[in-house]
């Protein structure tokens, strides 16, 4: 399944792009996703954390992906 | 109210909003851009946010809040783009009968949001840009 996956901050900057494309298995957790990106983006995986974003909300490692599922990479806040 | 804005923020809105005649003190606080870190000036700051999440996030964090404390009102507002040293980047407003849990409740509102909401700052310099908190070998004096 082919996600589309909003980029924010330093992500954005390591990535090149505002959206980037990932294919994942179907019924992939978000686990599975992290290590599909951390391949395509291997400095992703330098970063103090980062998170991803389901639906506008933060999601556990062990959350299933659907398609149409809005994703975004979450990296270190610093918001106020 | 929960605004994410590129226009400066209206302090005097964001009180007002969080006003009401049951209460016996508003509490404001006002964040602003400092002009140093890492003992290097800062020339501005690029705030960014992803705006749909951030304020579902904030939202989050109010209702958190208003169980915890009485509230009457709040209202927050968040700046995103450039934004120079002494600008103000948040304003967060809360209203209750008496003045404790107003301060308390204030503060959980900015700390919760500094740690949760999406959004992110770019730090320019002189010599050079980055994105603060965001790698581990580079210390920040933003947290």
């Amino acid at each position: 399944m082919k996600c589309t996956v909003k980029t924010f901050g330093i992500t954005r900057d390591i990535t090149g792009a505002r959206e980037v494309e990932l294919e994942v298995a179907e019924g992939a957790t978000v686990h599975e996703f992290k290590q599909a990106l951390f391949k395509q983006y291997p400095r992703l995986a330098s970063l103090t954390s980062l998170f991803i974003a389901v639906n506008h909300a933060y999601a556990d490692d062990g959350q299933v992906l659907a398609a149409g599922d809005e994703i975004a990479l979450i990296p270190p806040v610093a918001g106020g | 109210m929960i605004k994410i804005t590129p226009k400066p923020i209206d302090i005097q809105k964001v009180i007002d909003t969080a006003s009401s005649l049951g209460a016996g003190a508003v509490n404001v606080f006002i964040g602003t851009v400092r002009n140093t870190a890492h003992g290097k000036n800062v020339l501005w700051l690029e705030y960014e946010a992803y705006e749909a999440m951030a304020v579902a996030e904030i939202r989050k964090i109010i209702d958190e809040a208003s169980h915890r404390w009485p509230l009457l009102g709040w209202a927050v507002s968040h700046r995103i783009g450039t934004l120079k040293p002494g600008e103000v980047s948040v304003a967060i407003a809360v209203s209750s009968p008496h003045r404790k849990d107003s301060f308390e409740a204030c503060q959980f509102i900015i700390d919760k949001l500094k740690e949760k909401a999406p959004i992110w700052k770019k730090e320019i310099f002189q010599d050079g840009e980055e994105w603060v908190s965001a790698q581990p070998n580079v210390a920040s004096v933003y947290n």
